[in-house]
Formats: structure tokens, sequence, C-alpha cells
């Protein structure tokens, strides 16, 4: 059991080519499971390959308990990985798949089985599995006997890529659930690699955001949601995604759909020192409250406004977002309705916003039909805001 | 489906019938053609298993004789003149297949698994060397045979078929080593197979149905080659289709005994491409996608 850590690491395909891994410098504790998640070409399988030895490194390096592994063999690193494919071998059972690594090594024949054993009863795979061969199990039983086999090794540190994509959706949730409590019952360090912002989210202690090959965040899923840095963070984390809009800046905050988003005085200055015109502007789902759509600005909301927000009066600006309803997609629970934004026509300001649409989560029995007109109110405290050009935060 | 008019609406069934007659009578035009294709083929070959039951006097006559009283002399005369025969090309065949295999799956791994440097090059001069039609280069073969003393030699055949098979066998060994997933080779690396354990137990056992069917048609080339072994050997390594070759006399008929000997000749091959037919017509393909 030991930390990882990746220092300055690149991987350069080819000359002059845009780094696969760009320089990442990302610290996993002993005992923590890390996740990488990113879009495809965010370097996220590159990095976990160079930890592997599977692929070279082209600057920077790597260290396993503080011991730098970049010029070691794969096989000597001692670590396990499960692929997204199983790989496991056709012509061998599965007690041999399991086994293979252990006799490579030479371990003696009771000590092999034994370990065989430990780790199929860990899994909960049957006994009388062990002897059949790979094409005679099922996905997830395949999927088992995969991570049988790195478990066998007992090695420092676990290096999963995608393991649970080649299952059924329900087999996913379930495997997802196993695999978290398997870890943090052996408390092996794991870098496990997913492009499922919502396997991120439920089975890591720590996310670590990349793209492009470039590391965007690395925190607890809880920081990574209510604290991106950036827009791409912003718009990836969370199922919806955030709703990511331009607004021009307009006193007091940013004019979205005709109706003025209030920005905190923080925010307006952050966007002053860099003398911004416009910023993105980033609402959460659910944090978009359906009012009773109103004649005038002002009148008191009525449907999913939770206890603590105060229907704010109307003072002559209509803070209400004006739209029509496309879509209702039905959740059970919830419902998401996709609205386009048509602003309320008073015919001030520019048309910003409007013809855009936003995505609002809403209790899934009150939900308005498609081509209903609604409003909604935004909390403050809930509009993110990011800049045009480099996409970070604005203030926080 | 276009709209139906009320006119086609009357007669709905006219269109629909028209076309499906259509269909049928083209369906039944390429089977007839296959059949008449497959027949055309087969018929000599027939026709040579039949002569072969026939006497000598029997088998040469316009109109050809379908009926006549079957008899197997011609055969018990190819079988008392064949021995060495058959032994020379069993011994030629054999010896080069297993030449062939020894050294075309290190090739292959080279060129695939591990690729070398400069791999597309080596592939190609080695398809390169089958753009050489075989009659440019006895000249130069018999020379180099006569100086090494290999004129009329087993090892000498052994040597020339080996050479003339590892180009295909190469290609096709290969195409099956690329169907061996990456992550499974990745696997056996972090497991710590070295090279030798990574051939011997992951590579091996999912390439093998593809070496056997590299070997059989590796047979089937050896044995049916004819310029080679006409023009380096006389006796003491004459093959089966020399032995054919000397069926055909100055003078006197010889059609009977000539049917007779090119059946025997011809019942290995059937059975070793009747035994690989699948795995056949899978690598040859295979070979010539990859």
């Amino acid at each position: 059991m030991a930390g990882v850590r990746y220092a300055a690491a690149s991987r350069v395909y080819a000359k002059g080519a845009r780094p696969a891994v760009d320089g990442l410098d990302l610290e996993i504790k002993d005992g923590e499971f890390m996740v990488l998640v990113g879009p495809s070409g965010s370097g996220k399988t590159t990095a976990l390959r160079m930890l592997a030895g599977l692929e070279p490194l082209d600057g920077g390096r790597i260290e396993i308990g503080g011991r730098d592994i970049s010029d070691v063999q794969p096989k000597d690193r001692d670590i396990a990985m499960v692929f997204q494919n199983y790989a496991l071998y056709p012509s061998k059972t599965v007690a041999e798949n399991m086994g293979f690594a252990l006799k490579m090594r030479h371990v003696p024949r009771p000590e092999r089985d034994r370990r065989v054993r430990e780790a199929a009863r860990i899994l909960d795979l049957d006994e009388a599995l062990l002897d059949r061969k790979p094409k005679q199990l099922s996905g997830g039983q395949r999927q088992r006997v995969a991570m049988g086999r790195a478990i066998v090794r007992e090695p420092k540190v676990f290096l999963m890529d995608e393991p649970l994509s080649n299952l059924d959706a329900k087999l996913r949730v379930q495997t997802r659930s196993q695999i978290a409590e398997l870890q943090r019952r052996l408390g092996i360090t794991t870098v496990y690699v997913t492009h499922d912002q919502v396997e991120a989210m439920t089975m890591g202690h720590r996310v670590a955001v990349l793209s492009g090959g470039k590391l965007q965040q690395c925190a607890s899923p809880r920081e990574l949601y209510d604290n991106p840095v950036n827009q791409f963070v912003a718009g990836f984390i969370g199922s919806p995604a955030m709703n990511l809009l331009p607004a021009p800046l307009t006193d007091g905050g940013a004019r979205l759909a005709g109706a003025v988003i209030p920005l905190s005085p923080a925010v307006r200055a952050a966007a002053a020192r860099d003398k911004l015109t416009e910023l993105v502007v980033g609402i959460r789902p659910e944090h978009l409250h359906l009012v009773a759509a109103p004649a005038s600005a002002g009148s008191a909301s009525a449907g999913s406004a939770p206890a603590g927000s105060a229907p704010s009066a109307g003072t002559g600006v209509d803070q209400a977002l004006h739209g029509e309803v496309l879509l209702v997609e039905e959740l059970g629970a919830d419902a998401l309705l996709h609205v386009r934004l048509t602003g309320d026509g008073d015919g001030t300001g520019d048309g910003a916003g409007r013809g855009g649409t936003v995505v609002a989560r809403t209790e899934g029995r009150k939900a308005p039909a498609p081509g209903q007109p609604v409003a909604f109110r935004v909390q403050p405290d809930n509009v993110f805001a990011f800049s045009p050009e480099t996409g970070a935060r604005l203030a926080s | 489906m276009t709209a139906v008019t009320a006119r086609e609406a009357a007669a709905p069934g006219a269109p629909r019938r028209g076309r499906r007659t259509r269909e049928l009578s083209g369906l039944a035009g390429w089977t007839v053609l296959g059949w008449v294709a497959g027949i055309a083929f087969f018929i000599p070959v027939l026709w040579m298993v039949v002569t072969a039951f026939k006497p000598e006097s029997a088998a040469e006559t316009w109109p050809p004789q379908f009926t006549f009283s079957p008899t197997l002399s011609e055969f018990r005369l190819v079988f008392s003149g064949m021995g060495p025969f058959i032994e020379h090309s069993a011994v030629a065949t054999v010896g080069s297949t297993v030449l062939v295999l020894v050294l075309a799956l290190p090739a292959a791994y080279a060129l695939s698994i591990h690729p070398v440097g400069k791999w597309r090059d080596s592939l190609f001069f080695f398809i390169s060397t089958k753009m050489l039609p075989v009659v440019a280069a006895i000249g130069p073969l018999y020379v180099i045979a006569l100086k090494a003393h290999l004129l009329d030699s087993i090892w000498l055949l052994i040597i020339l078929y080996a050479a003339m098979n590892l180009p295909l066998a190469i290609w096709m060994i290969r195409s099956f080593m690329l169907e061996v997933p990456g992550e499974m080779l990745e696997a056996a690396r972090l497991d710590g197979a070295g090279r030798f354990r990574e051939i011997t137990e992951v590579i091996m056992p999912v390439v093998s149905p593809g070496l056997v069917s590299t070997g059989l048609i590796c047979v089937i080339f050896a044995w049916n080659e004819l310029f080679l072994a006409l023009n380096l050997t006389v006796t003491n390594a004459a093959t089966m289709p020399m032995f054919l070759i000397s069926s055909v006399p100055q003078e006197g008929l010889y059609i009977a005994h000539l049917s007779a000997a090119a059946t025997v000749a011809s019942v290995p091959v059937i059975i070793v491409g009747w035994i690989a037919q699948r795995s056949l017509v899978r690598g040859l393909s295979m070979g010539a996608i990859k």
C-alpha cells in the first residue's frame, strides 16, 4: 500500500503535436480511491497507462510510495490492472487466469491456490466457476475474474480502466457499489479511469477532472459540484449539466433574456478588473425555481420554491427568466423541463440569452406541459460566473 | 412504401407479383449458372477418376465410352511403381512445411506483436519474391544447385519449397497474430510474462488454429509443385508430379495409367483440403486482406 504521485508527467505521441498528457501534477494518498474523469481524448487513460508502465514518460516522473518508478518495468512496479475488456486468457481456466501472475513469480502451487480461492471468496465467485473457461462465463462474472486477477497479486496500487463500461446499465450500478465497498475493505490505493461522471461522483474519495491532457480540478465530489474552478468542470460534473449562457454585464448583474441576474460584488469587481463586458453565467437545473408565469413583475411565487427563498417583489426590473417549455422529461420523482428563453418582450437590452435553451429540474407531478409559458427565479448565491475568454470562475 | 393510388389499389396483387417473379427468376438464373459452373469444373476431374478404372484399350476412344468393365489393373501398376516417388513427396512436403513453420513464427512475431522498424519494407520484400516467375529463376537455381552438389537431392527440394512457401506463411501467421487482443498482451506483460512465456502461454493458444491452416496450405502447395522438381531432380528426389510425367511414355497408350496415377496423387491433398476447408478459406482470404 502506498501513495502515488505524478510530478509534471507528460506524454507526447508525435513531435509537435498537442501532448496527450500535459505536465500532470497529481498526488494520490495511500488508500485513497482516486477517479480520473474526463471526455474522450482528455488523457485520463494515457495517464493511467503511464502509471502502469505501458506508456513511456516524455517528461516529469511518477512515484509510487515515494520511489521513482518512471523507468521501472511494469511487472516490477507492484501494481495490478483491470482492463476495459477484461483481457482474460481464453485458453486458461478461471483459476489459471487468476493465478497467472503468481505463476510468473514462481509462487508455489499450494500458496497460489490458496490466494486464488481467497480472492474468489472476496468477490463472491462460486468455486465451481474456477475450473471453467472465460467463454463459459457471463459478462459480470468475467469482470469479477478480471478483478480477482488483480486482487490476488496484493499490489500496492490498483489500476482500473473503465471496468464497468461493458456491463449493462443495471449491472453497472450494482457493480459500482461493490467495487467501492471492496476498495474500502481492502484499503488499497486505487486509480480508476472513467468517462462517466456519475461513476466518478459516487465512487471516488477525490475526483481529478482532465481535459485536453491538463488537470482541471482535483477535489472531493461535493467540492467539485459546489465549487467548480472553471467552466469546463462546472459543465462536466452534474447531470443534467449546468446551464451555461453568455450574458452581457449591466448595472448590478448580467442581462439574460431580458432579465437581470444579480451578481455578487466580488464577481462584479473581478469582471471589472479583467475588463470584461460579457460573462458566461452558469445556473444548475435545480436552482431554476419555477414561479407562476406572472402577467407583471413582482407577483408572489408559487410552485416549487423552497422554504428559504423569499419571493422578491419586483422593483420595476423584472428578475424572472421567462420562457416556453419545449420538452418535459419525466424522471419519476422529478421532471426535467427543456425551456427556450423568450424574454418578456419589454424591448430593453439586447437579445442576449434570448432564444437560448435551459434545463430546469422541477417536481414531477406538477410539471407544466410543452408549449406553456413559464418563468424562473434564481438565487444570486446559486449563480456562477465564468470568464468568456479563459473559462475561469470569477471570484469564489 | 409510396402512396398507393386508386388505380393501383384496384389490382394490388399485380405489381407485387411481378416483382416477386422477377426476384425468383433472378435467383433461379444464378442458381443454374452456379450449378453449370460447378459441374463444368468438376466434370474433367470426374472423367479422370472414371478413366482410371478403365483398361488402357477402352480409355482413349472416340466417341468416349461411358460403359465399360471397371478394372484395377492400372491402379496396381501405379501402386507398384510409385513407391519412391511418394516417399520423396512426403519427405519434401513435411520437411519443408516444418521448416516454414519454424521460420515463419518468429518472423511473423517480429512483424506484428513487437514490430521492428521498417516492418512494412520487410513485408513487401517477402511478397515481392512471389512476383518473380520461377521460370526466370530456374537458370541461376540450377547453377547454384550444381555447384553445391545438391542436384537431385531431397534437401534441395526441402529448402526450395520452404523458400517458396515462406512469404505466404509469414503473411498468414502475421494476420492471425494481429488478432491477438492488445490488451491481453499488456495484461501478460503486467503479470510478469517474459517474451518466451508471452509466446507459449498467451499467443500460441490463440493462434494455433491459424498455424494449422497455414501448415495445410503449405502442404498443398509443396505437394503439387512441378516445375522445380522437374528441372532439379532426376531419380533420387523425384516427387509424385514427376511420377505423373513419367507415366507419359514416348509411344503407346497411357491415358488410363496417367489417370490412375493422377487420382492416387490427388488423394492426400483432397483429404487435407477436406479436413481444413473452413480454416483454409479463412486463412487465404485473411492473408489477402491484411
